[in-house]
């Protein structure tokens, strides 16, 4: 499903190498965790592979399906069927939590050439989800994000991921910022939507996220690359050891 | 006498020599004069003066309007589905037969050409207009004083059952327009006056109002979406005891506007609330002008202007709150912003505070910026076009002055034709 090869990335304001050749694929119905320590460019992946302004790619190549991301607008991945959850959700004062949601699950219809969803259809699904994720009517009828606690943005992300239903989802770091409450709240609502055709990558520093949204593959990522992939028992390890131990074997 | 003022007062003598005053003009004869005579030794604004510093007023002075292509929509005018007393003109004509029947209850209106001498009327025309002259001199108000061949008079004296609706309807690509409207709402009364349309080619046009002790006056004005017009609009206003006044305007296209609000508390514990929302493309250029006098105590004062600006266009906002001595617990606030949504368009803006009390809480807020990038990516990373992303934001930001309309039917009216306007744009 998501395919990258060899993807190398800059900053584009300064000559910094962040991606230094990453080689990964996540297949259908699976769910790829990449961990790793601060800087090593986990972060700078997921932007990259949903459009992100600021990051040159200097090689490789990101594919979903056979379509080449790299070259598309950010709305026409996200159409595509990709799907970036933000490690900080961004606070968007004067724009509904619903027309926001509307505008973006009509404009995916549209782009794919699919009927626009009703108002009413809209309402019965947002409200019907909002629901099993806690989220209460009144946070829908507020603007994007503002005024919400770190949970509570964190639930909105995992909510338009439900009523956007992409086929690629990455999660940056959802886990931060989050109780153990409302972190179960959140990978429940993660669980939900695993299924065969959908694909998940997880980008987390710790392993305690990976209890909750079982990964199938573990990856390690340092400096740029992927240095190590394994079973789920690879972050049992992390979480035992650290990063050093790891770092020190494939260097 | 200095050179500034002798090239303005030359101006004045020559863009009067070609006017005369109205033949009908009978009452108001004096307080025409009054006007006259006071254009003649300010003379015409000139862009050498501080007030005109942003805003080049040639347009607005020069003898005759440019020539300006109509512009041409088949969609409904702005606030066509309410149950309004319409008042029609045309090109700055009154139009009886595009009218309804002026007769509504709780409410005199009358025709400001045709109006025999109605003693409240002839007490106030002009002499708002004459007061708002100091401390700065507003001489496009004056020469419309003077000049003014059309207009209304309202007076309302009970809360009608409608809205009265003011249609500036714009045929000619020539009309030069003089439109002077006195309103007075009674004690204790309430008028909501719409106001829309462009006008004419050139319009100028002055609103004075007076609204009595606990009265409230709610003004909504949408000036249309031609582009090719230049307007200059005054609206003077005095508040009595416990009153409201509550105004907003939406300004959308417009080669050169200037909208100046002149307010004045003179008795305790009244409410005015001025605000304005502008969207402008190209060669668009948005003045607003407002200066608010507080002279009386515990009175609060809000302006709100934002600005959306692309392509080059220019938006200003001179704004003042003056509270004088004895005008004790004033809550005075202003607030201009705007939005550029390029490199090339540019907002200027002059927020003066000036104060006589000491127990006042006063202030000021002006900011421009770009559109937020982190939010944009947002929008665009759940999959909204760049063009639909941008005006979601646009729309979030111009929220805030369309807050200010008091009436929800109205609010609507006013955000779902900018919605229109914007999404339609970015959607072709």
């Amino acid at each position: 499903m998501l395919e990258i090869k060899d993807l190398r990335v800059k900053l584009e304001e300064e000559d910094k190498q962040i991606l230094k050749g990453v080689n990964l694929t996540v297949e259908a119905g699976k769910v790829h965790a990449i961990m790793g320590p601060n800087g090593s460019g986990k972060s700078t992946l997921s932007y990259v592979l949903s459009g992100k302004d600021g990051y040159e790619v200097t090689g490789g190549s990101a594919t979903l399906d056979g379509d080449d991301l790299l070259d598309l607008d950010p709305e026409e991945r996200a159409a595509l069927g990709l799907f970036l959850a933000f490690q900080y959700p961004v606070e968007i004062p004067g724009v509904g939590n619903m027309t926001f949601l509307r505008t973006a699950v009509n404009s995916q219809r549209k782009a794919r050439g699919e009927e626009a969803m009703s108002s009413t259809e809209f309402l019965k699904e947002i409200r019907a989800k909002a629901k099993e994720l806690k989220i209460d009517a009144e946070m829908l009828k507020r603007p994007v994000n503002v005024g919400f606690s770190g949970g509570e943005k964190k639930r909105n992300e995992i909510l338009q991921m439900a009523m956007l239903e992409p086929r690629m989802c990455i999660l940056d770091e959802t886990d931060s910022g989050l109780d153990v409450d409302a972190m179960k709240l959140v990978a429940d609502g993660v669980n939900a939507l695993r299924n065969e055709g959908r694909g998940f990558l997880v980008i987390t520093h710790y392993q305690r996220l990976l209890d909750h949204i079982k990964p199938d593959v573990v990856h390690i990522m340092a400096d740029g690359r992927i240095v190590k992939s394994g079973g789920p028992e690879l972050a049992l390890e992390v979480e035992n050891n650290g990063y050093a131990d790891i770092l020190a074997e494939v260097a | 006498m200095n050179a500034l003022l002798k090239s303005k007062q030359e101006a004045a003598a020559t863009r009067l020599d070609s006017a005369s005053l109205p033949a009908a003009a009978g009452w108001s004869k004096a307080a025409r004069e009054d006007a006259l005579a006071r254009v003649r030794s300010t003379g015409l604004p000139s862009r050498r003066d501080e007030y005109w510093k942003y805003t080049r007023p040639d347009a607005l002075t020069q003898a005759d309007a440019t020539e300006a292509d109509v512009f041409k929509s088949d969609e409904p005018l702005v606030f066509d589905s309410f149950d309004r007393l319409k008042v029609v003109f045309v090109d700055g004509v009154f139009s009886a037969e595009l009218s309804d029947d002026l007769a509504l209850e709780g409410i005199e209106i009358a025709r400001l050409a045709e109006a025999a001498d109605i003693s409240w009327a002839s007490e106030l025309y002009g002499t708002l207009e004459a007061k708002g002259q100091s401390p700065v001199e507003r001489p496009l108000a004056a020469l419309n004083t003077a000049l003014a061949t059309d207009g209304v008079l309202i007076r309302c004296t009970k809360t009608p059952s409608k809205p009265v609706s003011l249609i500036y309807r714009r045929d000619s690509t020539t009309a030069d327009a003089m439109l002077h409207h006195v309103v007075k709402v009674e004690a204790g009364a309430s008028l909501t006056l719409l106001e829309n349309g462009p006008g004419a080619a050139r319009l100028n046009k002055c609103l004075e109002a007076l609204v009595a002790d606990g009265a409230e006056f709610h003004h909504v004005r949408a000036q249309g979406r031609d582009h090719a017009r230049s307007a200059a609009t005054h609206m003077f206003v005095e508040l009595g005891r416990e009153s409201v006044f509550k105004s907003f305007t939406l300004t959308v296209n417009g080669k050169l506007t200037r909208n100046e609000c002149v307010i004045e508390f003179t008795g305790d514990d009244a409410i005015a609330h001025v605000a304005g929302a502008a969207l402008g493309d190209g060669d668009f250029v948005h003045d607003d002008t407002v200066f608010v006098t507080h002279d009386a105590v515990n009175c609060e004062s809000r302006q709100v202007f934002k600005k959306v600006l692309r392509n080059g266009a220019t938006g200003v906002f001179q704004g003042k709150i003056l509270v004088q001595p004895g005008a004790q617990k004033t809550d005075g606030y202003q607030k201009s912003q705007s939005l550029l949504l390029d490199g090339d368009s540019q907002f200027l803006a002059k927020p003066e505070l000036e104060i006589y009390a000491d127990d006042v809480a006063c202030s000021h807020g002006s900011t421009s910026g770009a559109i937020d990038e982190d939010a944009l990516f947002y929008l665009r990373a759940r999959g909204i076009p760049e063009g639909i992303a941008t005006d979601l934001m646009t729309l979030a930001f111009l929220a805030e002055a369309v807050e200010e309309v008091e009436d929800d039917a109205l609010k609507g009216e006013i955000t779902g034709r900018l919605e229109g306007w914007l999404l339609r744009h970015s959607r072709a």
